[in-house]
């Protein structure tokens, strides 16, 4: 098992730059994931890392040694691809075998190896099948007993689950998550699905363009993102946006959204010009005595809670409140805003102001 | 898979349809029957008008075909002791005595060595060349790739001076050797065409997991993407083994002696003692057996690409 440092990671295809200088750590045993829009460069990340694409600068340390320039097949890393890429002309047992073939393992070694693999993944009663024939999830279960068999210092998977039917994706999210936590193997998984990220990952890296936005555990993610595309990206509905020109000094605890006084956490640097106060739909409620008036325009019954979209001098917003709490179409509310779970964004530069609250985050 | 109806055709249509491929296969194999039944014939059958379609068969065109004969005077084939083996009986009995072996043998075996030897270096050549302009990013590719089309735009006769010339000067007329290269120069853009075009086919995915599950670049295309390539390889064997088989021009201008092909060799039967249609007939079936064999054998592979696509998609 290893610990996996990326440092000032670039990548250019021709005058297209594919990843632009990211730098983050991967911590050994950690489940690791590589979260962004499609084309935002996950794939390429993680194709250096296995050594599948070569950086065009950086650094890609693991367990401390530069392994940037190595061939993939001197790194000892794992893949599992998107269409995982079992040998089409190989049954079950020899894709899951043929990793270890390399090695020079020894026949009655490799056997064994594969018959405990394939028991883990509950695979055993197919290894002499071909692989054409399986479904989804059984050739997902394949692909994992080949990067698994090796037991090499970390797993990359490129959207594992991408190809899966929505019921197979469930179930395999909580059998992958499983096998992390009884392996323990530093692993790095990519994903464009920002609930996937949050479900299963223990650390997040937010890509967009190229650009690391932001790293870190997924509630300090969701709880402070560190610029408005991360804070839009993740949680569903996105967290709401306030836009509205002010000022506030550093130490201000307060923001005037028209003139309507908003406490927030601390801020540490000062905000002026255009700016955006951020704030999750949870952290909205409905109450006739706050200041800040909005219109109902909308709701959506969920069960326990719903959706109330209201509009507002600056902006529609969301709110999710427990169904009890009455909402009709066309009233007038208060809406108050949970000051501590607050958030200040810089519109022009997307990044999040320093307060409080999010002091101790990482940004990209 | 997507399961879609398909609306079963009526009983008439169906019946054209066979009648149609039934017309059609009659009309392609008639040349084939006419020429194997040809060689089956005594030369007085082969000419005889309206063509006799029942005959006694016999293997006098394979006799003679297979080797040379004298007509002797009728006394002195009277006086000479009874014929021995099956040869020369058939020989006696068209008032002929054999006098030694032909050179079809020996030409039949300069075409076997002359098509698989350029058909196996034309595929290994093409292989390798079209994984690299495949996978890798090579300075001029197009260009490059445009070139090597562009050697098969010139017609074989427009060059065949000049090829003629070189040849002499290097000592490669009429080997086997010199038209094996020849025949491999005309093949290889054929070849590293069709066969890009079924690498390309092939995701990278299956190399790079083998590269990542430990094995070099070498291995990884021997491993992973040649047993891929198995369809592509045997249809662009087929070509390659069909030109190289049939091929008559150069082989004309470039052999005689020493590595002769059948082609130009067949033709040249007629004129040995008359017009021997069997023996021609004879020479042109068996001829056609190895491209045929080696079509069939081949055919494994060609339909199991056809039915992996379908069931995949
Ligand atoms: N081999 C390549 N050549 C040129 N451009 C590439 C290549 N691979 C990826 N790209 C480009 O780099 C960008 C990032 O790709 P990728 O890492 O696959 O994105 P993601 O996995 O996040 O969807 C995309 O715009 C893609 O078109
Ligand atoms: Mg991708």
């Amino acid at each position: 098992m290893a610990e996996i440092v990326i440092r000032n990671l670039r990548k250019e295809f021709g005058a297209f730059t594919a990843v632009k200088g990211s730098s983050f750590t991967i911590r050994d045993g950690e489940f690791f994931m590589l979260l962004g829009p499609s084309g935002c460069g996950k794939t390429t990340t993680l194709r250096m890392i296995a050594g599948l694409e070569l950086p065009t600068s950086g650094e890609i340390l693991i367990d401390g040694e530069d392994v940037s320039q190595r061939p993939a097949s001197q790194r000892d890393i794992a893949m599992v691809f998107q269409m995982f890429a079992l040998y089409p002309h190989m049954n079950v047992r020899k894709n899951i075998a043929y990793p270890l073939v390399s090695q020079g393992v020894p026949k009655p070694e490799v056997q064994r190896k594969v018959a405990e693999v394939a028991k883990i993944l509950r695979i055993d009663h197919m290894l002499d099948k071909p692989v054409g024939g399986l479904s989804g999830g059984d050739r997902q279960r394949v692909a994992l007993g080949r990067a698994i068999v090796r037991n090499p210092k970390a797993f990359m998977m490129d959207e594992p689950l991408g190809a899966l039917d929505a019921e197979f994706r469930e179930i395999m999210a909580e059998e992958l998550r499983a096998l992390h936590d009884r392996m323990h193997a530093t692993t790095v998984y990519v994903t464009h699905d920002q609930l996937e990220a949050m479900q299963m990952g223990d650390k997040i890296v937010v890509m967009n363009h190229g650009v690391v936005e932001q790293f870190g555990t997924p509630q300090d993610i969701y709880d402070h993102p560190a610029t408005l595309f991360v804070a839009d990206f993740i949680g569903s509905p996105a967290m709401n946006f306030l836009r509205f020109d002010g000022t506030a000094a550093a130490g201000s605890e307060i923001v005037t959204l028209g003139d309507t006084l908003i406490p927030l956490p601390q801020l540490q640097e000062p905000a002026s010009g255009q700016l955006v106060l951020g704030v999750r739909p949870e952290h909205v409620a409905l109450s006739d005595s706050a200041p800040f008036k909005g219109r109902i325009e909308a709701t959506e019954y969920l069960g326990t809670t719903q959706i109330v979209t209201l509009s507002t001098p600056f902006g529609l917003v969301k709110a999710r409140t427990p169904s009890t709490t009455p909402a009709k179409a066309g009233d007038l509310t208060g809406l108050h805003l949970n000051a501590p779970r607050l958030a200040l964004f810089d519109a022009t530069t997307g990044r999040a102001f320093r307060t409080a609250a999010n002091a101790g985050v990482h940004h990209g | 898979m997507s399961a879609y109806s398909v609306t079963e055709p009526s009983k008439t249509s169906k019946w054209a349809a066979a009648l149609l491929v039934t017309l059609y296969t009659v009309i392609t194999l008639l040349p084939l029957v006419w020429i194997i039944s040809t060689s089956f014939k005594t030369g007085p059958d082969s000419i005889s008008y309206p063509p006799k379609v029942f005959f006694d068969p016999t293997v006098e065109g394979y006799v003679n075909l297979f080797t040379t004969r004298t007509r002797p005077a009728v006394s002195e084939l009277e006086a000479l002791p009874p014929p021995e083996g099956l040869m020369e009986e058939i020989a006696r009995r068209q008032g002929t005595i054999i006098t030694g072996p032909s050179r079809f043998g020996e030409r039949f075996m300069n075409s076997v060595i002359i098509g698989f030897g350029s058909t196996a270096l034309s595929i290994i050549l093409g292989t390798l060349a079209a994984y690299a302009f495949s996978r890798f990013k090579v300075p001029l590719k197009d260009d490059l790739l445009f070139f090597i089309l562009s050697t098969r735009m010139m017609p074989p006769i427009a060059v065949a001076i000049p090829i003629y010339l070189m040849y002499r000067e290097l000592g490669l007329s009429d080997t086997h050797l010199g038209m094996i290269l020849l025949y491999t120069a005309v093949n290889i853009s054929l070849a590293v065409w069709l066969l890009k075009g079924f690498i390309d086919e092939i995701p990278r995915e299956y190399e790079e997991a083998a590269l990542i599950d430990g094995y070099t670049r070498f291995q990884a295309f021997r491993k992973v993407v040649l047993p891929q390539a198995a369809t592509g390889i045997a249809s662009t064997a087929i070509f390659c083994l069909i030109f190289a088989w049939n091929e008559y021009a150069f082989a004309v201008l470039l052999t005689s002696g020493n590595a002769q092909t059948a082609p130009p060799f067949i033709p040249t039967i007629i004129g040995v003692g008359g017009q021997d249609w069997p023996a021609v007939a004879a020479g042109a079936t068996l001829f056609l057996l190895p491209v045929m064999i080696f079509t069939i054998l081949l055919r494994k592979h060609l339909l199991r690409g056809i039915t992996f696509g379908a069931v995949r998609k």
